[in-house]
């Protein structure tokens, strides 16, 4: 099974993660079947779905929280076992109390070491790690307010910010626009682009309308009835490709840079392609 | 056979006027909580229910020291103290469990200040016990019209509002948006929980009321799947842990040598809470291995 | 007020109040209003046991808050987690009451362990309930940041490797020992009042985590010692003030909210950039 490498921007060699043949059964329901993707170092990859398709239960197979009934999942060469740092991650539904007594900048230095025992130490080091990645995504301005009372857009930029500030290798998000207006959603992209882009962090996240990633997504991995398919966003966003995943016949318009799938009613022509030839092209 | 007979029923349980009573009271009582209760187990309000229980030991205490019924104390400042909780009213889940916590405590702190009184007032001796703990045997059979006026209240004003309430438990949003009163809704249900909590006080004693409020409804719910059948259950279950109660304390003052007997409270709730056990050991067992949401 | 047995009291409960404000601050935190109302009935029935049985108190009161806290969080898991810890509460109560009713002093008694007592902590037993309080205290001094990672944001921590359910156990249990060594002298029916109240005035005076949990050790010291102090002079029960209290504690932290977020204390610092 082929996976493409792209040389990494920077220190290690090969992808910062693979994974292969992944499947994943809940309930005794496949959810995911056959699973194939890397991600290289530096890479954004949109991971994307319709609701339901599996995107969070990949991404918890990813992180370890879910058990895969096959294949195997390996960040940094290595299989899962506690990474320190290296991958870094903001849920879906984060929900923050209002009256919780935590500012912005409390929230973003426990991402420093909130999983070890103990109190946390201040220290100068501490403080200008935290001041710096609040001024990379831009939260500057509201880093002393109460972290429940921000609104949708703020929480999720403290929340990547948590994420980062132990300067992971690997930023995975789960649905990280669902709840934004457009503007937020616009700001939240243009803010992860740049980050992949600047700190060389790889970008992995889920989302069920692939337009708001257009702009900066690279690569994409696009799961439907179980199955993924892989690759660039060209070779992917194709009716042929798509059609095949899906197993019936799918039309793929573009319209001024917007993408748009549209599932039809009529099965395909020929019978059900095997898998081989619809994840040959990741 | 004979002798299987008087030791299950002791002799005089059938003929004595107190035992009449207390079945009729610990009957009313576990009818109206279950009705209530399975409203108050489905809307996730077991905590509040449990709040007013303990609020009612200070209305309780109070109408001791006042020389009135108990019973009025109870529901009284129930009711008083359901406007109250209903009016601080807090939207999301966790303010509005601070906020009956708090309730709950300043309740129990006047509740231990008014019980302090009553011991200090020589004539009510075992106060505490009595108010928290209950006395089913001790209350005058003329208490008996009043506590059936009081469960129908209460039954008629579930009746009236059954349909809103379940949809209200589905979702608060949809609710209204169908035009439920969703605020008016809530308060009357709370006075009716409160009369409820006021009539199993009078049974079973105010701290232990919770039991009859919460336990049976919460069995029933784990066994069947059909609403109206639940509430039916939950009534049965609950008038059996009464009777039950009432025949095995007065059995237990034959028990052992010391003739002292263990308190009608302790095997209701006992009882109530092993049915509550077992109703989960058959879930479990008939548990759907897909399904992996609790139910009760 | 200050001389011969009232020192004990002094003591105890100063030693009541750093733990209440301590514990009470992640009780706020994690929701557990319930459970924290629920365990102490644990204690007061294994007080009531011993009692009976002649045992240690201090045994009876710990062995049984951690029984009540384990079976909560275990049977919380498989039913509704509201009506397990509102039955277990009950049983627990009921449980205790007729121990109590089996030994001489049933209502002097019953009443002492639900309401407190100002002087419910002798002086043999300060050394065991001090050292037993310092150990509380610095578990969650050394749980700290791994229970503030689970409690905020559990599905991060769980990523990290900090299991939520192992942090839900720990905490009670620290919960347990807490309430094990205070209702003797709060009340079993009121020592939850400490634990709520204290931190809700503390969480709306301050934004920031460890402000929140030093603030609310002084609102629990301060509470208690009024408590003890009005006790004394008016001999009504230490129970009613520690209950009055906390809810003029909570009352006033409802207030200092709303006073901060209309002065816009609370917001963020800068109004939100218009759409394009």
């Amino acid at each position: 099974m082929e996976s493409l490498q792209t040389g990494g921007r920077t220190g290690f060699g090969g992808p910062i993660l693979e994974v292969e043949d992944l499947g994943v059964s809940l309930s005794g329901r496949q959810v995911l079947e056959n699973v194939t993707f890397s991600v290289g170092s530096g890479e954004f990859t949109g991971l994307i779905g319709s609701n339901g398709a599996g995107k969070t239960t990949l991404l918890r197979a990813l992180l370890g929280l879910q058990r895969a009934s096959a294949g195997s999942v390996r960040v940094l060469g290595q299989t899962r076992s506690v990474r320190d740092g290296a991958v870094g991650y903001v849920p879906q539904k984060v929900v923050l109390d209002p009256d919780m007594p935590m500012r912005a900048r409390d929230l973003v230095a426990l991402g420093l070491d909130g999983h070890r025992f103990g109190m946390p130490v201040r220290s100068k080091q501490r403080a200008e790690t935290v001041d710096r990645i609040l001024e990379e995504v831009d939260a500057q301005t509201f880093a002393n307010a109460r972290v429940g009372l921000l609104s949708g857009g703020e929480q999720q930029r403290v929340l990547i910010a948590h994420a980062l500030v132990s300067s992971p290798k690997l930023l995975l998000l789960d649905e990280p626009l669902a709840n934004l207006d457009l503007h937020s959603s616009q700001e939240i992209v243009g803010l992860l682009g740049r980050i992949s882009r600047d700190q060389g962090v790889a970008v992995l996240l889920s989302a069920h309308e692939i337009n708001p990633l257009l702009p900066v997504m690279e690569r994409v991995v696009y799961l439907a009835a179980g199955r993924a398919v892989s690759g660039t966003t060209d070779e992917v966003i194709r009716a042929d490709v798509l059609s095949a995943l899906y197993g019936h016949h799918v039309d793929v318009i573009n319209v001024h840079g917007r993408v748009l799938v549209i599932a039809g009613q009529e099965p395909l022509d020929h019978p059900n392609p095997t898998h081989e030839s619809a994840a040959g092209i990741g | 056979m004979h002798r299987l007979w008087t030791s299950i029923f002791e002799p005089g349980f059938f003929s004595s006027q107190p035992v009449h009573v207390a079945v009729v009271i610990g009957g009313t009582a576990a009818v109206v909580s279950a009705i209530v209760g399975v409203f108050t187990v489905i809307r996730g309000q077991s905590f509040a229910g449990h709040a007013l229980t303990d609020v009612s030991a200070a209305g309780g205490s109070g109408a001791l020291l006042l020389g009135i019924s108990p019973l009025l104390g109870f529901v009284g400042f129930g009711v008083f103290a359901a406007a109250v909780m209903d009016a601080i009213g807090v939207r999301r889940v966790r303010g509005r469990d601070l906020a009956t916590g708090i309730v709950l405590g300043a309740s129990i702190g006047l509740a231990a200040l008014i019980l302090y009184f009553d011991t200090n007032s020589a004539a009510t001796t075992g106060a505490t016990q009595q108010i928290l703990f209950g006395s089913i045997f001790s209350v005058n059979s003329s208490t008996v019209p009043v506590i059936l006026v009081f469960g129908v209240v209460s039954i008629a004003i579930i009746a009236a509002l059954y349909r809103p309430l379940l949809l209200s438990a589905v979702s608060a949003d949809i609710a209204v948006a169908r035009g439920v009163r969703y605020r008016v809704v809530g308060l009357l249900f709370m006075v009716a929980l409160a009369v409820a909590v006021g009539l199993s006080a009078l049974a079973i004693g105010a701290i232990l009321s919770t039991a009859l409020l919460v336990g049976p409804p919460a069995a029933a719910l784990r066994l069947t799947k059909r609403f109206g059948t639940a509430i039916l259950l939950a009534c049965i279950i609950g008038v059996i842990a009464t009777s039950l109660g009432i025949l095995l304390s007065y059995d237990s003052y034959y028990w052992g040598s010391a003739h002292r007997g263990l308190p009608v409270s302790f095997f209701i709730v006992t009882i109530v809470f092993l049915t509550y056990l077992a109703s989960g050991m058959s879930l479990a067992r008939r548990a759907d291995p897909r399904r992996s949401r609790r139910t009760g | 007020m200050f001389s011969g047995f009232m020192v004990n009291a002094w003591v105890s409960g100063t030693v009541v109040a750093l733990l209440a404000g301590v514990v009470g601050f992640f009780v706020v935190l994690r929701g557990s209003a319930f459970p924290a109302h629920a365990i102490p009935n644990g204690a007061f029935a294994g007080a009531a046991a011993a009692n009976v049985l002649g045992v240690n108190s201090l045994i009876g009161l710990a062995v049984c808050a951690l029984l009540a806290a384990l079976g909560i969080g275990s049977l919380g898991r498989r039913g509704r987690r509201d009506v397990v810890t509102a039955l277990a509460l009950v049983m627990m109560l009921a449980i205790g009451a007729v121990f109590l009713s089996r030994s001489g002093q049933y209502e002097p008694q019953l009443y002492s362990l639900l309401f407190g007592e100002v002087l419910g902590v002798s002086t043999t037993e300060l050394l065991p309930v001090g050292a037993l309080t310092g150990a509380c205290i610095l578990a969650i001094l050394v749980l700290y940041r791994p229970l503030m990672l689970s409690s905020i944001v559990p599905e991060i921590g769980e990523a990290k490797g900090v299991s939520a359910r192992r942090t839900e156990v720990l905490f009670l249990v620290v919960l347990a020992m807490a309430t094990a060594m205070t209702v003797p002298v709060v009340g079993a029916l009121l020592i939850f009042s400490l634990m709520i109240g204290p931190p809700a005035a503390a969480r709306s005076l301050t934004d920031r985590p460890l402000p929140a949990m030093a603030l609310s050790v002084a609102v629990a010291l301060v509470t208690v010692w009024s408590a003890i102090a009005m006790s004394y002079v008016t001999n009504w029960p230490i129970g009613f003030f520690v209950g009055t209290f906390g809810a003029l504690c909570y009352g006033i932290g409802r207030v200092a909210t709303m006073f901060r977020r209309r002065v816009g204390a609370l917001g963020p610092a800068t109004p939100q950039p218009s759409p394009p």
